[in-house]
């Protein structure tokens, strides 16, 4: 289980990086490695060129501010998940990281990497899409920014083009008087999920919800975000409003057969999630709302 | 006085070494050796058309590449078949390399020898093979049905047909008060040590010997196999076992392909050559156990007492029977654990499919027998409304039926199946104390006002360790007074170096630190067997200990000569031989050691005091007639049968009510494994088979498909246990009943705990949901699709009612 | 078939970092870390049991972080700090308090998995110098070990941060 021969670049540029990856358009960009390398060594990968960007220190930092949280391409899990600023402005960040593999590979792999991934199965392309997110890309013609929604475009598959490197993430800060939750099924701890299922809960002064959206991880082709706040009647949040929610998000997904489960028992852990965690995410509103009076 | 080593939680002497990266593994050897990747299978079923490897031999860096039409002599003959049994009338094995046809995915075609791994698997992909694509077999169900056969010249798919009974079990069951009819099925899983097959061969041209190290359970077997294979005379291979990064039971298995033809290139590229087996690789061409489907006819009385029980089952051999019967022989037999059914009836199908071969994975057939029974056991309570406890407990053996014969069966050694001692009722209270049985069904309903399912699970089993035919031990005292202790067995982490050294110690009369042992190499043991069976304490412990006995009782002899004192009134401790009550008249073992070797030339200070001018009567030769020079003891163990050791394991679960998750909240096991050498071990034995057990039950299957491709040859999708999937603590409590066939009482421990724990959790699990559970292992998945199932049944009963 | 010929590949000088001492080899590009500290440095004692980074056998802490070995290029690891488990030693050869755990509770079989986990161990204790039992099975939850079933080893972690914390005092 040995990698196929390939070139190797270790740009101390972004410029240089990004030249390299349009003179090689097939060129692929190392930036954790945590998914990339073992594909490499089951020869599943075929790369010609790796562009290694981790000499990029300018794209190792991370920034809080009240809009929200910014990342570089070759911030870890790992500093992200400690990161207390980060939690503070959008604790989404951290409630799904902390699911991500195992503390040893957080502490290699990158978030954005496994956001351009762009597995189904993965945490952070969904949590990207469930803050309403986006990805900053580049290439030798310049920059864009490609929000979440357009960003998974199938399985495995985003909306960078071959010459283009991302370069940095954003996710923007939990709205006023709104709470998380995230909370997944994994056969064994730390492996993918079966089903993942983030929640964003808003509260109004009344404690009632204005808006409630659940995102799902391992139950489709690409994250889907869910708009779920029509089934609380209200805005009160009770068995029959949790149930709805879930059989509301069913209706979007797309569950499939594997060796681990059944696409009915998919089905059944993303209705129990979406409940436990809308129930979770309702809690977490009603306890920041305090906390914000309180303080 | 010598401190009692026996029985004592002794730290073991292996671990400085690997606790500090300096433990010596396979490919930890001979730095640059060349190495070897091996081109499998990407077919299940398919004959070879033609194999073009023009591609390969002008790369740079490859040194070499084999193909069956390479292989000459007996290597051009399909590997052997260990161990053939009269019943096996359609054995086949592969050969080292394919000749015209694949059978599984993953068998080997052809071999390059290269710089490195990486040069050598870039070689693998360029050579080019045409195959014609024959339909694969997978599955029981397919191999009975033999629309389609593994091997054209095997009818329907049987290797073989076996059976075995005592009195008349169709007749007692028809006779019976009740009787039940029952269908398990159990899954494959596999031993998957965290080091795969490994193998490094160095052939000296100047000494004419080939050296072999190889990741074995077997040195002496595989010096056989090089031998024969290269047409080698035995005498000029040695086989040295270094650390072995776990084995489990595949690597009992041997010779792999592999460990001939490492030698076998060696010895024509005269360079050192190595192979390293990587993870996908042992999935899909090392050996795979455990594929069962049963079928249990069961008559009983009111009390739950078998009248006759009757098992047919198909047992899932692979592509080819190496190992012979011994798997589905050992469930057929085992399965009868600690019961005593009056009328047994029992036949097995060894059934061919395009799939990895099966052959022995720690508990070696014992697990599916023992879930048979367990299952079965559970089905009469439930039939009858009893305590699953009280079942069992009517069907015991009692203490004084030992030695208790089960019928007139042969066990897998091809001997009686008679139990040497035991005392099963006693084991069960200890069970039950330590689990609680009694308390369970008020702590069910506690769970259940809360919202909770909750289940308990017990199954009992009888194993049969220390198989034979034979080991050995040698154990030679140093003139510096250290103990050098051999024995052929090999080691894969089960503390051997210590636990052996605590018994020359005791034995001997000597500090447990000055004795030094060395496992599985053929250079200081050529005649040995191996590590399987649990038979590595039973075995080499016996002999080792009788041979530290004759080492002593020479050490007592010279020692009396010595100090003119009769060999009476002599003790040994400490390495110091005593008169006893004269304690200023001693003589140290090392002395001794001097003084047995007459010698002519002297070296030092201390062999000058055995020359033939300071010692010897001269009227006798220096050396008796029926003596030997030097200090030291070797003997062999032969036991008449096997000794059975016992157990019972009890489970308490939680079944989530929305998600189906299983959750162990108590795991207990009580064991009797006669005399206990070294209880930190064993427990550390029980727990990591408790950890496989759970892996086995919960988690780890071999997910085929129709094609034969195994779906999950990887560590993320076959699903091995961390620790957040085992029990916080599994509680343990021992019981010691010697066994009368060995002279430490000794009964092995080394796979317990494995057993009974596919039958212990589909046990607690229907007891938590309330219908049957008849297939392990279970995942959520299942559990969930079985919740439905019941409930649809159910709603389909209602309005009939 | 996609790969570069073998013929034309290049080799490179890489200088690592190894247990505070550095280490000049030549090697291509995709040398895996694993294989470069065992094969080119000599360094065994770092195992490799899966290759695609699940089971934790070759982990080793780069900049103090316990990190997959067969998951990073050698090329690439040349900026960073290298400790396997030989470096876990102290210079007189006395054992770390992971090591000694490991001995006092019975903490491995086989041995191939420990170093992975003695490596974890080393930084996790080094993080939360007094882990309780969950958090001490949350440390180790990412290494795989199929002879102990990791209950010895959970005692081991929390053995190795007592000892760890009595050598701090002293």
């Amino acid at each position: 289980m040995k990698p196929a021969p390939f070139r190797y670049e270790r740009p101390e540029t972004l410029d240089r990086a990004l030249a390299a990856l349009a003179a090689e358009p097939g060129a692929k960009v190392l930036a954790g490695g945590q998914s990339l390398i073992p594909l490499m060594s089951m020869r599943l990968s075929s790369v010609p060129l790796l562009i290694d960007i981790n000499g990029l220190s300018d794209l190792a930092h991370i920034t809080v501010d009240e809009t929200g949280v910014r990342f570089g391409a070759i911030v870890r899990h790992s500093d992200l998940l400690e990161h207390g600023g980060a939690r503070e402005v959008q604790p989404l960040i951290a409630a799904a990281l902390a699911h991500v593999a195992h503390p040893t590979i957080r502490n290699r792999g990158t978030t954005v990497g496994s956001i351009v991934h762009a597995d189904a199965s993965g945490e952070m392309p969904m949590i990207l899409c469930l803050t309403g997110g986006s990805l900053t890309v580049a290439s030798t013609q310049g920059r864009r920014e490609i929000a979440a929604t357009d960003l998974f475009i199938g399985p495995l598959e985003t909306s960078l083009e071959a010459e283009e490197i991302a370069v940095e993430a954003f996710m923007p800060a939990l709205a006023a008087g709104s709470g998380i939750a995230y909370d997944e099924i994994a056969r064994r701890h730390g492996d993918y999920a079966l089903c993942g299922v983030g929640a964003v809960v808003t509260l109004d002064e009344q404690g009632r919800v204005t808006h409630a959206r659940t995102g799902y991880v391992s139950v489709s082709e690409t994250p889907v975000i869910v708009d779920v706040t029509e089934c609380f009647d209200e805005g009160q949040v009770d068995e029959r409003s949790l149930t709805a929610a879930g059989e509301l998000a069913l209706g979007q997904l797309d569950p499939e057969t594997d060796i681990h489960g059944t696409s009915d028992y998919r089905a059944q852990l993303a209705r129990s999630l979406t409940a436990r965690v809308l129930r979770t995410a309702h809690e977490d509103a009603r306890a920041r709302g305090a906390q914000k009076v309180s303080a | 006085m010598t401190t009692k080593m026996m029985g004592e939680r002794v730290p073991r002497v292996e671990d400085d070494r690997l606790v500090t990266g300096n433990g010596r593994y396979s490919d930890d050897l001979v730095p640059g050796a060349l190495e070897m990747a091996v081109l499998r299978s990407p077919h299940a079923h398919a004959q070879i058309v033609s194999i073009d490897v023009e591609a390969v031999l002008d790369l740079h860096g490859v040194h070499a590449v084999y193909t069956y039409e390479d292989l000459t002599g007996a290597l051009a003959e399909p590997l052997p078949l260990l161990i053939p049994h009269p019943t096996l009338t359609h054995g086949r094995t592969q050969y080292t390399l394919a000749k015209d046809e694949v059978n599984y995915v993953g068998e080997a075609i052809a071999v390059v020898v290269a710089d490195n791994r990486y040069i050598a698997e870039d070689a693998v992909d360029r050579i080019e093979v045409e195959y014609k694509l024959l339909t694969p077999v997978v599955g029981i169900p397919a191999a009975r049905a033999a629309r389609d056969l593994v091997h054209a010249d095997v009818p329907a798919n049987k290797a073989a047909t076996m059976h075995q009974s005592f009195g008349d079990a169709d007749a007692a069951i028809d006779a019976a008060p009740h009787r039940l009819s029952l269908d398990f099925t159990i899954e494959r899983s596999a031993s998957m040590p965290l080091e795969g097959r490994g193998t490094v061969a160095r052939w000296d041209e100047d000494l004419n010997r080939m050296s072999v190290w190889t990741s074995t359970q077997t040195s002496t077997g595989v010096r056989a196999a090089v031998a024969s294979k290269l047409g080698l005379d035995l005498g000029q291979v040695d086989v040295v076992t270094p650390d072995v990064g776990g084995g489990f039971g595949v690597k009992i298995m041997h010779p792999w392909p592999e460990e001939l033809l490492v030698p076998m290139a060696a010895k024509a590229l005269r360079h050192p050559v190595k192979f390293i087996e990587d993870r996908r690789e042992h999935f899909i061409s090392a050996a795979h156990e455990r594929g069962q489907e049963q079928h249990i006819e069961v008559g009983f009385d009111d009390e739950g007492r078998m009248q006759g029980l009757s098992v047919y089952f198909w047992h899932d051999n692979g592509a080819y029977t190496p190992y012979g019967l011994i798997v589905p022989i050992i469930t057929s037999t085992q399965l009868l654990g600690p019961y005593k059914p009056p009328n047994y009836s029992v036949t097995f199908e060894s059934l061919y499919t395009n799939t990895v071969i099966v052959t022995p994975y720690r508990g070696a057939g014992r697990p599916q027998g023992v879930y048979a029974m367990e299952r079965t056991m559970d089905a009469i309570a439930a039939h009858l409304g009893k305590d699953r406890v009280a079942v069992r407990e009517a069907n015991f053996i009692q203490p004084e039926d030992f030695p208790y014969a089960q019928g007139d069966l042969l066990f897998q050694d091809g001997r009686p199946l008679i139990y040497d001692s035991g005392d099963y009722p006693e084991l069960m209270n200890k069970a039950k104390a330590l689990i609680d049985w009694e308390d369970f069904e008020a702590y069910r309903e506690e769970a259940r006002a809360a919202g909770r399912k909750v289940g308990i699970g017990i199954a009992c089993y009888v194993e049969g360790t220390g198989v034979g035919p034979y080991e050995g031990g040698h154990v030679h005292v140093e003139t510096t007074g250290k103990v050098k202790v051999s024995t052929g067995l090999t080691s894969q982490g089960q503390g051997h170096q210590t636990a052996f050294a605590q018994i020359v110690a005791d034995e001997l009369g000597v500090p447990f630190e000055s004795v030094e042992v060395v496992t599985g190499d053929t250079r200081r043991s050529p005649y040995s067997v191996g590590t399987f069976a649990s038979r590595a304490a039973v075995m080499s412990g016996s002999a080792i200990a009788l041979a530290a006995r004759n080492a002593r009782e020479k050490a007592l002899r010279i020692a009396a000569e010595a100090l003119e004192a009769d060999v009476d009134d002599l003790e040994i401790a400490d390495g110091i031989v005593r008169v006893k009550g004269a304690p200023q008249s001693q003589i140290e073992l090392g002395t001794l050691a001097v003084l047995s070797n007459p010698l002519r030339y002297a070296f030092d200070e201390a062999s000058s005091a055995a020359t033939q001018f300071a010692v010897g009567d001269p009227n006798k030769p220096p050396v008796d007639e029926d003596d030997e020079p030097g200090l030291e003891g070797k003997d062999y163990y032969s036991p008449m049968r096997c000794t059975f050791a016992s157990g019972i394991h009890a489970v308490i679960v939680e079944t989530d009510p929305e998600t189906a998750e299983i959750k162990i909240l108590r795991y207990a096991v009580v064991h009797d494994c006669g005399t206990l050498i070294n209880p930190k071990i064993v427990e550390g034995q029980i727990h990591g088979g408790v950890a496989q057990g759970v892996g086995g039950a919960l988690y780890e299957r071999m997910a085929y498909d129709e094609y034969g491709q195994l779906q999950n040859a990887s560590f993320m999708d076959f699903l091995m246990p961390y620790v957040t999937e085992v029990p916080d603590e599994i509680e343990v409590d021992h019981q010691e009943t010697p066994s009368p066939l060995n002279p430490l009482g000794l009964k092995g421990a080394g796979e317990a705990g494995v057993i009974p724990t596919s039958a212990v959790f589909a046990s607690a699990i229907e007891d938590a949901e309330g219908f049957p559970i008849t297939a392990m292992p279970i995942s959520p998945s299942e559990l969930y699709a079985l919740r439905l199932e019941h409930e649809h049944d159910k709603d389909v009963e209602r309005p009939a009612k | 078939m996609s790969m570069t010929d073998p013929i034309s590949e290049e080799t490179h000088p890489v200088r690592l970092r190894v247990n505070g001492i550095s280490y000049d080899i030549d090697i291509p590009p995709r040398r895996l870390l694993s294989d470069a500290l065992r094969h080119d440095i000599g360094l065994t004692g770092t195992h490799v049991g899966c290759e695609h980074g699940v089971c934790g056998a070759c982990t080793i802490l780069v900049d103090g972080k316990p990190t997959r070995a067969c998951l990073m290029f050698a090329i690439g690891a040349q900026d960073v700090e290298i400790t396997t488990v030989e470096g876990l030693t102290r210079q007189d050869g006395t054992l770390a308090p992971v090591q000694q755990a490991f001995k006092d509770c019975h903490g491995l079989q086989c041995g191939f998995c420990t170093p992975g986990f003695l490596t974890t161990i080393a930084a996790g204790i080094s993080d939360n110098p007094d882990p309780d039992q969950e958090q001490a099975r949350e440390m180790i939850a990412g290494n795989l070990c199929r002879c102990t079933g990791y209950q010895n080893i959970v005692a081991s972690v929390l053995r190795a941060a007592e000892l760890q914390r009595e050598e701090d005092a002293s």
